[in-house]
């Protein structure tokens, strides 16, 4: 081979290309090796085994909030579900909660009124220059010096407020409760049909019926009129105090309030700036556009501003969401059960299978994070722009 | 009527008022709740924070350190905070249990620090050049003050704490992060299948899961993975979760900058005979990273409040020395006060920052158009 022909190869990208790779390959197959060896020479020294036999075995540990039931006899496994589901309840109450309160910011924002335009300011940077921990941590303490449970607040006759937690009364469902539920679903599907067929009959003869109007009635009074049919299946058991603690009812715990006011209060702030943007965003153009048609100030709301809005606020509320899933992984620092603080904390050190379960956990909130990707991008393609326009 | 200046003034005042406060019955019906709100709110506040708060001395003149000499447990419902758990472990606070007769090592580094950001925050300052050089020299220094070495005691981290832990953290994780996310950036957009890929699967995982995770990870299976000897102590640990976890954010602020730099950039330099790292050196990253510096300083904001995650594996950053503070017998229950505290020197720091990334994008703006 001659000079010319190695200088050839030498800066041929495809050749390069190779080179490099293989050599990041070999690198990296040199790193894991090394790194398994040394792993498992660590984990025989220590007397820790491998493998995920231990999930069979019973946890040993309680766990305060859980939505199935579970006792300290129960498995490892099934603490992972209980604190998965607890992950799943938090973050889905709280990018309710949050949504909620982000868009009622960011429009308040935008708002004519000096004073309330700069409240809200001021609450967006107080709230998202704060760290979500200590915010947390902060809400919390706040509910732990709640009046006992003996001076309790009291809250529309109903729920009691307490440092123990929000006791209200939990529903009973008699016989025949089924069907108001199933009325409920039914009446939905009907408003569905009725609006399609009331959109066809308004393309065809240009005249607006007050759709909106007949399917609220629809959905609010259909199932009313059925509980009443089947004798009014619904029951409450009110808490009740007796001697130290309340009897009857359900407890919403502190741990779950704390956690909800942390991460909703510091991710409505970062909503509410992406929902102002979004607003922000519309040029004023279409507002004037709709005026001039002689839409209703709601209406150019609900079907100009809001529709082109939407396709600015989805990408970031999309990672607002998965940020807001994440953070309730903080829960472990005031005693939320969540997947990190029983499964991740308590389960790892009585087992000491470190490498299995922070897999577990961390393969956990990978598909979690891909799934609430995956979801918000199949709204967000409902959204954009249709056709090639 | 004559109209002077001042009239001129009221009335523009007075319209300000009505545009902007009382433009419908319904407006300045909101408007007076909001005031009202707003009077009981601020005078809540402002008598807890200031006017019924003890800061060095309670009510009765006697220096306060305990907190049943705090005038609020002395007459309860009558006084508001008592800031002298703030004053009493001011130290604690700042360097955690950092050696008395060395604080000052400290505070040079403090003071040192500034000196050395400047230069990379602002373009036009003069000197810039020598604070650059400056900002290279100062790890090191910053190192060889904290850490020690030759001519000063050796301060073992496990004595780091409070705001010393928190900064830290921030700036050596922001500034190692910074060069291994430009190399992230720019795998992700190699042609190289297997490199793009390598970094595609880096950055997705870290963004998808919690740092609290990595943070175990690293606190419990880095000494797994090493060998017997170099097991890093607790704050390292935490400094390589943070900044891997940075590393993959700022890598995704980074190829933001990349993606909005036009073809031709790149075609020109290429077509000048430039190779694939003169190209990026001089050609692309430049004009890149200045328009991702806005969302690079956003990312710093966010890892600079998930500082304060390490508490959790049993670090003393500025939270965490507060909840020691709160854990010790004598100060415990005054909670309000090292939370509000600790929630405004976080404020500071990042709302700092934040302003600093208006301003940026501000002068980007006029740069460009």
């Amino acid at each position: 081979m001659s000079v010319n022909n190695f200088k050839k190869y030498l800066f041929d990208e495809k050749v390069r290309s190779l080179f490099f790779q293989t050599l990041v390959i070999g690198i990296f197959a040199v790193i894991i090796y090394l790194v398994t060896k040394q792993t498992a020479y660590n984990l025989d020294k220590r007397g820790i085994g491998t493998g995920f036999g231990f999930l069979k075995i019973a946890t040993g540990y309680d766990i305060s909030i859980s939505l199935i039931p579970y006792t300290s006899d129960d498995t490892h496994l099934r603490a992972y579900f209980v604190g998965l589901i607890n992950t799943l309840l938090i973050s889905i109450c709280g990018c309710f909660l949050a949504t909620i309160l982000g868009f009622f910011v960011g429009i308040i924002r935008l708002s004519s009124n000096w004073l309330f335009r700069n409240i809200a300011y001021v609450y967006v940077e107080f709230t998202r220059n704060v760290p979500v921990l200590l915010q947390i941590i902060l809400y919390y303490t706040i509910l732990l010096y709640l009046p006992k449970i003996k001076d309790a607040i009291i809250l529309f006759d109903t729920f009691y407020l307490t440092n123990r937690g929000l006791f209200s009364p939990s529903p009973i469902f008699k016989e025949g409760f089924s069907i108001v539920l199933f009325s409920f679903f039914a009446s939905i599907f009907f408003a569905f049909l009725i609006k399609y067929f009331f959109k066809k009959k308004q393309e065809k003869t240009g005249k607006q019926y007050p759709v909106f109007y007949i399917n609220s009635a629809l959905i609010i009074f259909i199932p009313i009129i059925f509980y009443f049919l089947m004798g009014m299946p619904l029951d409450f058991n009110h808490p009740v105090l007796k001697g130290f603690n309340f009897k009857g009812g359900m407890v919403i715990r502190p741990e779950f309030i704390g956690m909800l006011l942390g991460l909703s209060i510091y991710t409505a702030a970062f909503i509410s700036e992406t929902v102002r943007s979004g607003i922000i965003s519309v040029s004023k153009g279409q507002r004037e556009a709709s005026q001039a048609l002689g839409l209703k100030s709601n209406l150019i709301m609900r079907l100009i501003i809001i529709p082109q809005a939407l396709r600015v606020i989805i990408p970031p509320l999309t990672s607002q969401y998965l940020n807001l899933t994440k953070n309730s992984s903080l829960g472990i620092a005031i005693g939320y059960a969540d997947l990190v603080h029983g499964f991740g904390g308590i389960s790892l050190n009585q087992t000491g299978k470190a490498i299995e379960i922070m897999f577990m956990v961390m393969s956990t909130y990978l598909t979690i994070s891909l799934l609430i990707s995956f979801f918000m991008n199949l709204y967000n393609k409902s959204v954009q722009f249709k056709g090639n326009a | 009527m004559i109209i002077t200046n001042s009239n001129l003034k009221i009335h523009n005042y007075y319209k300000w008022l009505q545009r902007n406060l009382f433009s419908s019955w319904i407006n300045s019906f909101l408007t007076i709740i909001a005031l009202i709100f707003l009077y009981k709110v601020g005078t809540f506040f402002l008598n807890w924070t200031f006017f019924e708060a003890d800061f060095r001395y309670n009510f009765q003149g006697d220096l306060i350190t305990d907190r049943i000499l705090c005038s609020k447990n002395i007459v309860p419902g009558e006084y508001g905070a008592c800031w002298a758990i703030i004053f009493v472990r001011w130290d604690q606070f700042i360097y955690g249990f950092y050696p008395t007769e060395e604080l000052w090592r400290v505070n040079l580094t403090f003071a040192l620090l500034p000196l050395a950001i400047v230069g990379v925050l602002f373009d036009k300052i003069p000197f810039r050049k020598y604070f650059i050089y400056f900002t290279f020299i100062f790890p090191f220094f910053a190192y060889y003050m904290l850490y020690g070495g030759p001519g000063f005691t050796v301060v073992d981290t496990n004595k780091w704490g409070g705001l010393l832990v928190t900064l830290f953290l921030g700036v050596t994780g922001i500034a190692l992060a910074f060069p291994l996310s430009v190399f992230l950036a720019l795998g992700r957009r190699s042609k190289m299948p297997i490199i793009k890929s390598i970094c595609i699967m880096f950055i997705e995982f870290i963004r998808g899961v919690p740092l609290i995770t990595l943070l175990f990870t690293a606190n419990v299976m880095l000494p797994l993975f090493l060998p017997d000897g170099v097991s890093p102590d607790n704050l390292l640990r935490a400094l390589v979760a943070v900044t891997l976890f940075q590393s993959a954010y700022m890598a995704e602020a980074i190829r933001g900058g990349l993606q909005a730099i036009p073809k031709g950039q790149l075609e020109a330099a290429q077509s000048l005979g430039l190779g694939y790292w003169q190209t990026n050196r001089k050609i692309i990253l430049p004009q890149a990273l200045k328009i991702a510096i806005p969302p690079i300083v956003n990312t710093c904001i966010g890892l600079f409040k998930d500082t304060s995650l390490v508490l959790i594996i049993g670090l003393f950053d500025l939270l965490g020395i507060g909840r020691a503070a709160l854990a010790d017998m004598t100060w415990t229950k005054l909670y309000y006060e090292v939370y509000v505290f600790i929630s405004i020197v976080f404020f500071i720091f990042c709302f700092g920052m934040s302003r600093y990334s208006l301003y940026l994008e501000k002068k980007l703006k006029t740069d460009n158009s």
